[in-house]
């Protein structure tokens, strides 16, 4: 492998971006504020801008002789090719589905907890993949039916005392309403209208569980959710009126390990009947559907498909996974507030889909385990979290621009 | 007689553009009528205020004594009224056979549950739409392709399975655009058998845009001509030609 040497241009190009990074970390990085007294003092630090200005124009000058030599960075095969691993699909799936059915019993409770959260946000990458991956609608205000779920939830159980699995399909049922109620006027627009508009959808719902305070309690959240229960049994050491814990129907000592994994296997079956869906979706003429219009939405139109309908199929049906997971996500939090649902979440659940690759099951899954995993590993460098989190979506961006796991195309084939 | 399709005094304006104006024609069942005119004569702009793309600023269209200006497209195509398109346009990443079963979006089961279970109900019908995918590849010749991908065909190939994914749809009329725009005389010629076909075996009445004269004359029932979009004649082949005021647009005077 023979690395040539920079040219001209290469030099050209890291200069231009070397000035970039000058523009652009000299106000952030290069200004501390130091606050003395009552006064805010401003004092210049030039050393970090310096760092990296000079990292991206090392990169930069490199970039262009590195991808050379390796006959560019897709040929990099770190990650396996979709064709490569068509042929492996069904036992990889069934040693996937083992580690998860087994992971509670073999690690420990803080893993089960971590692995709990980390299937909330498959269940939600899945479901924005139905939105974004398959029908090609950009939502970035996806968490408003998380919230919307979790509510459900919380509300119905504390007003009208209802268990978690009536309010589970209620949730789902509601969460789809809000989709189509908002899917309605707005999938007429197109492509950057409608990031847009789902944004400001995504936060109005957030202010309003934030403001209306007689019926969400606003910013102080409604707590004492109570657990799921199993076929009437209760996670607790002392059950509430009417329940028997499920230690003593088992005649077993109570130990609070076994609520968790009772939550992460609930969680699991969730992310499974998700993806049962998912994949008998894909293959319905709805799925089918999805993709055409995606491709070309005149063609569609011309041969008696109805765009309206099933953009909205698309956006209610992702709406619904969201509202599944946002009571599942109430009832193991025991306390949700409208934090919980900030723009952020709808920005962390977009970055697992296009990270994992749009339209592909299992990049998504793979990418919801890395951003949700991955961030718990790391916790000493807390304070480094976004800048880790934007260097590998820039490398991302140069190594892999179709995710984690392109996606292979379900194909109805004729024999 | 009542004619499958009736387009009066049909006009269409963008601003101060008058693109059509003032056209009618009729289409009985099973005729194939070809209109005929000049680039930028208009012709493309009647076919997409037929099929619903746009809504005629004037005039009126009825399919079998229904009107249908100004229905959304998807409407008009469920009437049974489909067309093809001067660019083709095939779902390109899909598989040959794909294209022909999104066009049966209408005829299969599109419950939401019925798909989810797989129900009897759903199984059926998609079964049915694969068997009437794979006769309509046999027709147009495309049964060995099936699975290939549509982007990769050749462009002949391209233009046969955009009719036959119109003919899965079931359809009373169709609209061809141009339909042996960048053939070579072997396909135009095969073209020209394929909708008589159509036609004669499937009872699709066909009402065709078209400049190869040769394939017009040979198998249209009728012709209508227009110019600057207006209607500058009406006639059988016949007619057409010998018709001075066509002869004047087509060849300049003389």
């Amino acid at each position: 492998m023979a690395l040539r040497l920079p040219n001209a241009a290469d030099l050209r190009a890291a200069l231009i971006a070397a000035g970039l990074t000058t523009v652009l970390t000299i106000p952030i990085l290069g200004i501390d504020i130091t606050v003395v007294g009552i006064n805010a003092r401003l004092s210049s630090d030039l050393g970090a801008p310096l760092i990296a200005v000079a990292a991206v124009f090392v990169a930069r000058l490199l970039h262009a002789p590195l991808a050379a030599a390796l006959g560019g960075f897709g040929a990099l095969r770190l990650l396996p090719s979709a064709e490569r691993m068509a042929g492996y699909r069904r036992p990889v799936l069934l040693v996937l589905i083992a580690i998860l059915l087994l992971w509670p019993f073999a690690t420990s409770r803080g893993a089960v907890d971590i692995a709990t959260l980390a299937l909330i946000y498959v269940m939600l990458g899945l479901g924005l993949n139905i939105v974004v991956g398959f029908a090609g609608l950009l939502d970035l205000g996806y968490v408003a039916f998380y919230a919307v779920g979790a509510y459900s939830y919380a509300l119905l159980t504390d007003y009208f005392g209802l268990s978690f699995w009536t309010c589970l399909p209620i949730a789902g049922l509601l969460a789809a309403a809000f989709g189509c109620a908002l899917g309605f006027p707005v999938l007429r627009l197109r492509g950057d209208y409608l990031a847009i508009v789902t944004l400001g959808f995504g936060e109005i719902i957030r202010l309003l569980l934030n403001n209306l305070d007689s019926l969400t309690g606003g910013p102080d959240g409604i707590g004492n959710i109570p657990k799921p229960t199993l076929f009437g049994l209760e996670f607790n050491r002392r059950a509430s009126e009417g329940y028997t814990p499920f230690h003593e129907f088992f005649g077993i000592p109570y130990d609070g390990g076994q609520k968790v994994i009772f939550l992460y296997l609930l969680a699991a079956l969730l992310v499974l009947v998700t993806l049962y869906a998912i994949n008998r979706l894909i293959r319905m003429p709805m799925g089918r559907a999805w993709e055409a219009l995606r491709e070309d939405e005149i063609a569609a139109r011309s041969l008696g498909l109805n765009p309206t309908s099933i953009k909205l199929s698309a956006f209610t049906l992702g709406a619904t996974f969201a509202g599944f997971a946002g009571c599942f996500f109430a009832a193991r939090q025991g306390f949700i507030n409208p934090e919980s649902f900030t723009f952020i979440e709808s920005a962390i659940v977009l970055a697992i889909v296009v990270l994992g690759g749009m339209g592909s099951q299992m990049g998504v899954i793979l990418a919801a385990v890395a951003l949700t995993v991955l961030p718990e590993l790391a916790r000493q460098f807390e304070e480094y979290r976004m800048l880790i989190f934007g260097l590998v979506m820039v490398l991302m961006m140069i190594w892999r621009p179709q995710g984690l796991l392109p996606a292979r195309r379900v194909r109805v084939e004729l024999p | 007689m009542a004619g499958l399709l009736e387009v009066e005094a049909l006009g269409m304006r963008f601003g101060g553009l008058v693109a059509v104006d003032g056209v009618s024609l009729q289409v009985n069942s099973g005729e194939v009528v070809s209109i005929i005119g000049p680039n930028g004569a208009g012709k493309t702009t009647v076919f997409n205020c037929i099929s619903g793309f746009y809504r005629p600023t004037s005039g009126q269209v009825r399919l079998q004594g229904e009107l249908i200006a100004g229905l959304p497209s998807h409407r008009v195509a469920r009437k049974g009224l489909v067309r093809t398109f001067q660019n083709v346009r095939l779902f390109r990443n899909m598989t040959v056979v794909e294209n022909l079963l999104v066009a049966q979006h209408t005829r299969t089961d599109t419950n939401l549950f019925s798909g989810l279970l797989k129900l009897p109900r759903f199984r059926r019908l998609e079964a049915e739409a694969l068997e009437r995918a794979a006769l309509w590849l046999r027709l147009v010749g495309l049964r060995e392709l099936a699975n290939r991908e549509a982007g990769y065909l050749a462009y002949g190939q391209q233009r046969r399975l955009e009719i036959a994914r119109c003919m899965v749809t079931g359809p009373r009329l169709l609209l061809l655009d141009e339909p042996a725009a960048g053939l070579n005389p072997r396909e135009t010629a095969e073209l020209d058998q394929l909708i008589l076909q159509l036609r004669t075996e499937h009872g699709v009445s066909v009402l065709l845009i078209e400049h190869d004269m040769k394939l017009v004359m040979a198998i249209s029932d009728r012709i209508v001509v227009i110019d600057h979009g207006r209607p500058l004649a009406t006639g059988t082949p016949e007619q057409i030609r010998r018709d001075p005021a066509v002869i004047k647009a087509y060849l300049g005077e003389a």
